[in-house]
């Protein structure tokens, strides 16, 4: 009898030392994937402050405003002032989200609630593909492709129709901010159309068939339930979108026209940050030189961190309602 | 059931128009991609040969050559990224994926999404600064590194969006076995998870396959085959780049025939990503 | 037709079925309801009970896969005849859902008249009338006459469905279906949607859905009992639930099954 209270006793004791090494395998195993997930983080801020540091030198003389407003970029005698950067860039991006939000927002509509099932399927593959073709191929289109297009069709008849407008006018060379916007365009709408068409499809539907059963058609009924209730996702999409063109990089390089000045004809040749970073960087010899490129990466960084923040925050907000 | 005159007619009348005028925003934005894809075949099937894939670019002047070295460049700068890319992304999307709810977990989730938003080329920059400046040299390491971190949060959130959808019945079935909670993670959830996870890996290295400006002054270029880590190598972006914006048309010819082949890369993968998926889902429906 | 040309027939029914896909979930069904009476349809759930009823203003087709054989006659017309515009039907055979589905976006004021704001124009005092008249036939308007720029979410449950009554009884229709209406409601707030019931059908030819039998006793004038997509039994509702004529419909009320 005690002997088998004595084994009992025994192994519940195991048991109890199972248990123990079983929490700690347990805690060991959760700190080391949270340790993972924190090196996320740390790469973020590292990345901030490395950026930040190495580009010291730039705003060395006059701080980051005074290199923000500068509008020259010369770094023959060694001046190095953003502001033609940051306006191509601005420019370029708001145009080409001009252009691709009515259409990215049109599509979603239309895979969202008009589309019959198999089309959406078909189509929805052909949207990530408009997503997945990298950039640098978008810019070899450009160049040979739309460029010549541009240069020889669509500028003409611009200038042709709309030459009284200051921004349609000029030279029609086929590079410059039109053409690096239309490039853009296409290549931010895809994410636009899968955003919003996701937002779309979290409107419910007794919200929706409230609205049919009053006898609404299918316009009255995206334009007073299911827009409303999706606008402020969509609206996350778009600015999600502006993100991605602020960034864009290579594609805007070979189509731009890689000429830093701030021009108002939308026909001329501009120059974007990141274009102006992937042109010159290799060639950047001194370390002011250098230091300038940097910081507008930083200043890049920057901005589509706070545009990226305000998007997701967007689009958090809409699913969440569900 | 009449119509309602004019207010009614109107009201069909916009119903049609929009319906029309949303259709057509569908042609408009898959007509560059009918464009684009239409030239990459017109353009580059008629360079695409053997030698394409064999040799290295040749001298200016010299008909011929090929991206062989820039292909080669291309898979060994992604394999180093997924060396990098591939750990803390599946790692730290397990804890964000297990542990959903917390302040810690929301806040990785966002830092990740934004570090998805950021510019290629800034993190061209980072890698600049962070491994060729002390290196004193462009080198493959380099552009692995800039690559891997953009991996991360493609992995990260994919890994943790699956994890998620694992249902909790997997779990607790292991745990009533008494499998202690990190064999439980490891073998029962990774492994109902799995073809989601591979997913995510594979989408992470096709849309890096494609990425050129993080390269740009990471791996930079070399004319010719190179293997080792320390040097600049090669990659099939930059060449198509390079030769892209270059003035001789015998360039341009190789730059549509590289374009092409990174393409048919990109689709390939994306195809068996999509067969991949369809299998899973019709194993559990 | 002869059923369509009876005056007192408001809803006439002729070998109706549905479809989801290749699933026939009404079997063909005839029946004739009559005008400004309630009509309960009844019946264990997966009946086809809520379906017959969204058949009955083309909510069906909105599913997808959704589709419909038969006639559905009203004022001698069938509404799935060729030409004939849904939108239309719906507007003169309004409808309330199961849940309260007030517009989110909108304020009460606004929930009110949405149907109303989309056929023309009408006048700020037009709009203020009807939102008015509406919402006292709902006995809402005492609750929200000081509140009507509050959101139509910020109501309780049974002020959201006597708000979504308002709405449909805003655009003028000459039928109202109510899918239970009630089902996600407390008692009280029951026993208001059905004394509003009462009164509405003074005006109104009333299709109600209910899983409650004792509400279909006492708000309906006819009660139709439906069984795995058929209609099993049609009548007066007092001789329903006194003298049923088949085993199935007994079974049903006297709570043997379902």
């Amino acid at each position: 009898m005690a002997a088998e209270i004595d084994d009992i006793i025994v192994s519940e004791r195991s048991r109890d030392v199972q248990r123990k090494t079983f929490i700690r395998a347990d805690n060991i195993f959760k700190a080391v994937i949270g340790f993972f997930a924190f090196l996320v983080i740390v790469i973020l801020v590292w990345l901030g402050i490395q950026l930040y540091e190495s580009s010291q030198l730039a705003f060395a003389s006059g701080g980051i405003w005074r290199f923000i407003k500068g509008s020259t970029w010369d770094p023959v005698t060694g001046v190095f002032g953003a502001l033609p950067f940051i306006y191509g860039t601005l420019l370029t991006s708001f145009l080409s989200l001009l252009i691709a939000t009515p259409l990215g927002v049109g599509t979603a509509v239309f895979l969202a609630e008009l589309a019959p099932k198999w089309l959406k399927r078909g189509l929805q593959p052909l949207v990530e593909l408009l997503a997945g073709i990298p950039s640098v191929i978008y810019g070899l289109w450009g160049i040979f492709v739309l460029s010549p297009l541009m240069a020889n069709t669509v500028e003409p008849f611009l200038m042709d129709r709309f030459g009284f407008l200051p921004f349609f006018t000029g030279y029609p060379l086929g590079i410059g901010f039109l053409t690096a916007s239309i490039i853009l365009a296409i290549m931010i709408v895809p994410f636009i159309i899968s955003v919003s068409t996701e937002i779309l499809s979290t409107v419910p539907v007794p919200l929706t068939e409230g609205m049919y059963a009053l006898g609404a058609t299918r316009w009255e009924t995206l334009k007073k339930i299911a827009l409303p209730y999706a606008k402020s996702g969509i609206f996350g999409s778009i600015v999600l979108a502006l993100a991605r063109a602020l960034g864009e990089t290579m594609a805007v390089t070979m189509v731009i026209g890689n000429t830093p000045q701030i021009s108002k004809s939308l026909f001329d040749p501009g120059y974007t940050m990141s274009a102006v970073i992937a042109n010159e960087f290799t060639e950047a010899a001194s370390a002011n030189y250098l230091s300038a490129l940097i910081a507008i990466a930083f200043i890049l960084l920057l901005v589509t961190l706070v545009v990226n923040a305000v998007a997701r925050w967007l689009i958090w907000r809409t699913t969440r309602m569900k | 059931m009449k119509g309602g005159g004019f207010s009614y007619w109107r009201r069909k009348t916009s119903n049609a128009f929009v319906t029309i005028l949303f259709s057509s925003s569908v042609l408009i934005v898959l007509l560059p991609l009918i464009l684009i894809v239409g030239y990459l075949f017109f353009k580059g099937a008629s360079s695409v040969n053997l030698n394409f894939f064999i040799h290295r670019p040749a001298p200016v002047g010299e008909h011929g050559g090929g991206m062989g070295n820039a292909i080669i460049g291309s898979v060994y700068v992604v394999g180093l990224a997924s060396l990098l890319g591939i750990p803390i992304g599946l790692l730290g999307g397990m804890f964000v994926g297990e542990f959903p709810h917390n302040k810690f977990s929301t806040l990785v989730r966002f830092v990740a999404d934004v570090l998805n938003g950021t510019p290629s080329i800034v993190m061209g920059v980072f890698a600049y600064t962070v491994v060729v400046l002390p290196m004193k040299s462009f080198s493959v390491l380099a552009g692995g590194f800039a690559l891997g971190v953009m991996m991360i949060p493609t992995i990260l959130r994919t890994t943790d969006e699956i994890l998620q959808t694992v249902p909790t019945s997997i779990r607790e079935a292991s745990l009533a076995l008494g499998v202690p909670y990190w064999r439980t993670v490891l073998s029962v959830v990774l492994r109902s998870a799995k073809s989601g996870i591979i997913t995510g890996i594979l989408l992470a290295g096709a849309r890096v396959l494609g990425e050129t400006a993080p390269l740009l002054f990471t791996s930079f270029n070399n004319a010719f085959f190179s293997y080792s880590v320390t040097q600049p190598i090669s990659t099939l972006p930059v060449q198509i780049f390079n030769y892209a914006i270059s003035p001789y048309r015998d360039w341009h010819r190789q730059a549509w025939a590289g374009a092409l082949i990174l393409v048919l890369a990109i689709l390939i993968v994306n195809f068996a990503v999509r067969v991949f998926s369809r299998q899973r889902f019709d194993q559990t429906v | 037709m002869s059923n369509s040309n009876d005056i007192n027939s408001g809803i006439v029914a002729q070998d109706l079925k549905a479809f989801f896909g290749n699933i026939e979930v009404l079997k063909g069904i005839s029946v004739s309801m009559q005008k400004k009476k309630v009509t309960a349809l009844i019946g264990p759930s997966g009946c086809g009970k809520t379906t017959f009823l969204r058949t009955l203003n083309r909510m069906h087709e909105l599913a997808r896969n959704a589709s419909i054989k038969g006639k559905v006659i009203v004022d001698g017309t069938d509404i799935y005849s060729p030409g004939i515009d849904p939108v239309l039907v719906r507007r003169k055979i309004g409808m309330v859902f199961q849940k309260p589905n007030p517009f989110p976006t909108m304020t009460i004021y606004e929930n009110v008249v949405a149907g109303l704001k989309l056929t023309g124009r009408h006048s700020r005092k037009e709009l203020d009338e009807v939102v008015e008249r509406t919402l006292v036939q709902a006995a809402l308007w005492d609750e929200v006459k000081d509140s009507l720029r509050k959101s139509g979410a910020s109501l309780s449950g049974g002020q959201q469905q006597r708000l979504c009554i308002a709405r449909t009884l805003a655009v003028n229709p000459e039928v109202i279906l109510m899918d239970e209406p009630a089902s996600a409601l407390d008692p009280i707030s029951t026993a208001k949607i059905e004394e509003l019931i009462f009164q509405l059908k003074d005006t109104y030819t009333i299709v109600i859905v209910t899983h409650n039998m004792q509400q279909a006793a006492r708000v309906s004038d006819f009660t139709a009992f439906f069984y795995l997509g058929e209609l099993i039994e049609f009548n007066n509702t007092r001789s329903m639930f006194t003298r049923p004529q088949k085993k199935q419909t007994e079974d049903y009320i006297t709570g043997r099954f379902g």
